[in-house]
């Protein structure tokens, strides 16, 4: 039995509506399973546009500083293997001349030349780490603040190549047997992702400050860059500040003032 | 026919090979169906024994939640986690589910082992201290 042109578009036309169709009714038929449930954020939690830091280095002593490296250390269970080459580091200290390269002089005095500055991950407002990121791993919450997920970290490390501020660990090992003291509520990495600062997102979401900010005694300003009337505004109006490499044109989200 | 006995002999091996899972396993008791006990601290104190969802759905679809629960709470940063009945829950593995369900190896591993699926959830989250205490 031969069919005509005309026949075949008929047929092919009125499979396509009942296909479509179909599709259509499971839809009605057999809603999402979670259709009914609901999300919220906890009514507690820190709400802002673009956090940022300001980091007072003249408030700032080296005890201050080991406290807060400590207190981000033990609280998001990072890892200490004991060697620079495999270290992971969330937060940090660094020389003059490290964390402002280009900035620093001949003529500087030493007292600034070897006082340690802290750094972290910058929070960028243009991150290239989010750029680089095949998975979508890393990327920029809507309050700016540049996230990880590990579940989807395949370990490829673009992002390290990418940052141009070191932010980024690799986990070259399994982590787990070198976490002093384990805090439950916090998970550790595993061995071959990437893993940095996030800005305390946990804790922020529960109406929290970041850590470091917390253990500072006030050399640290947490606030929305976004809002003309927070406080760390009212900071950067007043004083001078430095940003880390701001000609990358990343547009660092941490102020220093020196 | 030619060469009929090396043809039924590679036959018989044949089938012997093919065969064996099937005989190897006669007459030997099956692995019991697993059993996932509820029996921890947590669940006795609870008046009513409820979980974030219905028993049946949480049976074949934790992963389900699971998964969603992880994209929403750390790609979306919604945090809270409301049931179609009002009750409310912070997403998290660790800190919500595992705080009832804290007897991981007669909960997760019973059923993980007999079905041989190895979720890597604990290669990050800390499994609680089995015996009640987190």
């Amino acid at each position: 039995m031969s069919i005509s042109r005309r026949e075949f578009l008929k047929i092919a036309g009125a499979s396509a509506i009942v296909g479509l169709g179909g599709i259509s009714a499971i839809d009605i038929l057999l809603p999402g399973q979670f259709e009914a449930s609901q999300l919220e954020k906890n009514p507690k939690a820190l709400i802002g546009k673009r956090w940022g830091m300001v980091i007072d280095m003249k408030k700032l002593d080296e005890e201050t500083m080991k406290k807060c490296i400590d207190a981000c250390h033990r609280i998001h269970n990072v890892p200490n293997f004991g060697n620079p080459k495999d270290e992971v580091k969330w937060i940090w200290k660094e020389t003059f001349e490290h964390a402002f390269p280009g900035q620093e002089s001949e003529y500087m005095g030493e007292g600034m030349k070897n006082m340690p500055f802290l750094v972290l991950c910058n929070q960028c407002d243009n991150p290239p780490c989010v750029r680089v990121c095949p998975t979508k791993a890393t990327f920029k919450r809507s309050d700016g603040i540049v996230m990880m997920d590990m579940h989807r970290c395949i370990g490829c490390r673009f992002c390290m190549a990418a940052c141009p501020f070191g932010a980024r660990s690799f986990n070259w090992r399994d982590p787990r047997p070198f976490v002093k003291e384990e805090n439950k509520e916090y998970p550790t990495r595993t061995k071959g992702v990437v893993e940095k600062c996030t800005l305390c997102y946990e804790r922020l979401a529960v109406g929290l400050k970041p850590a470091c900010v917390e253990e500072s005694k006030g050399a640290l300003i947490f606030g929305d860059l976004a809002d003309p009337t927070s406080e760390i505004r009212k900071v950067l109006g007043l004083r001078y500040t430095i940003r880390r490499k701001s000609e990358l044109g990343t547009n660092p989200s941490v102020y220093y003032i020196i | 026919m030619y060469d009929g006995w090396k043809v039924i002999l590679g036959l018989i091996i044949f089938i012997g090979i093919v065969t064996f899972p099937i005989l190897y396993d006669i007459g030997k008791a099956s692995v019991p169906p697993p059993e996932p006990k509820i029996d921890t601290p947590e669940i006795q104190k609870m008046v009513e024994k409820k979980c974030v969802e219905p028993k049946s759905f949480m049976k074949t679809e934790h992963m389900v939640l699971l998964n969603n629960w992880r994209d929403w709470y750390v790609r979306e940063g919604k945090t809270v986690y409301l049931t179609a009945d009002g009750r409310e829950y912070n997403i998290s593995l660790a800190n919500t589910c595992m705080k009832c369900h804290s007897n991981k190896k007669k909960f997760c591993d019973e059923c993980h082992n007999y079905a041989a699926v190895k979720p890597y959830c604990w290669d990050c989250h800390i499994e609680p201290k089995e015996g009640g205490q987190t």
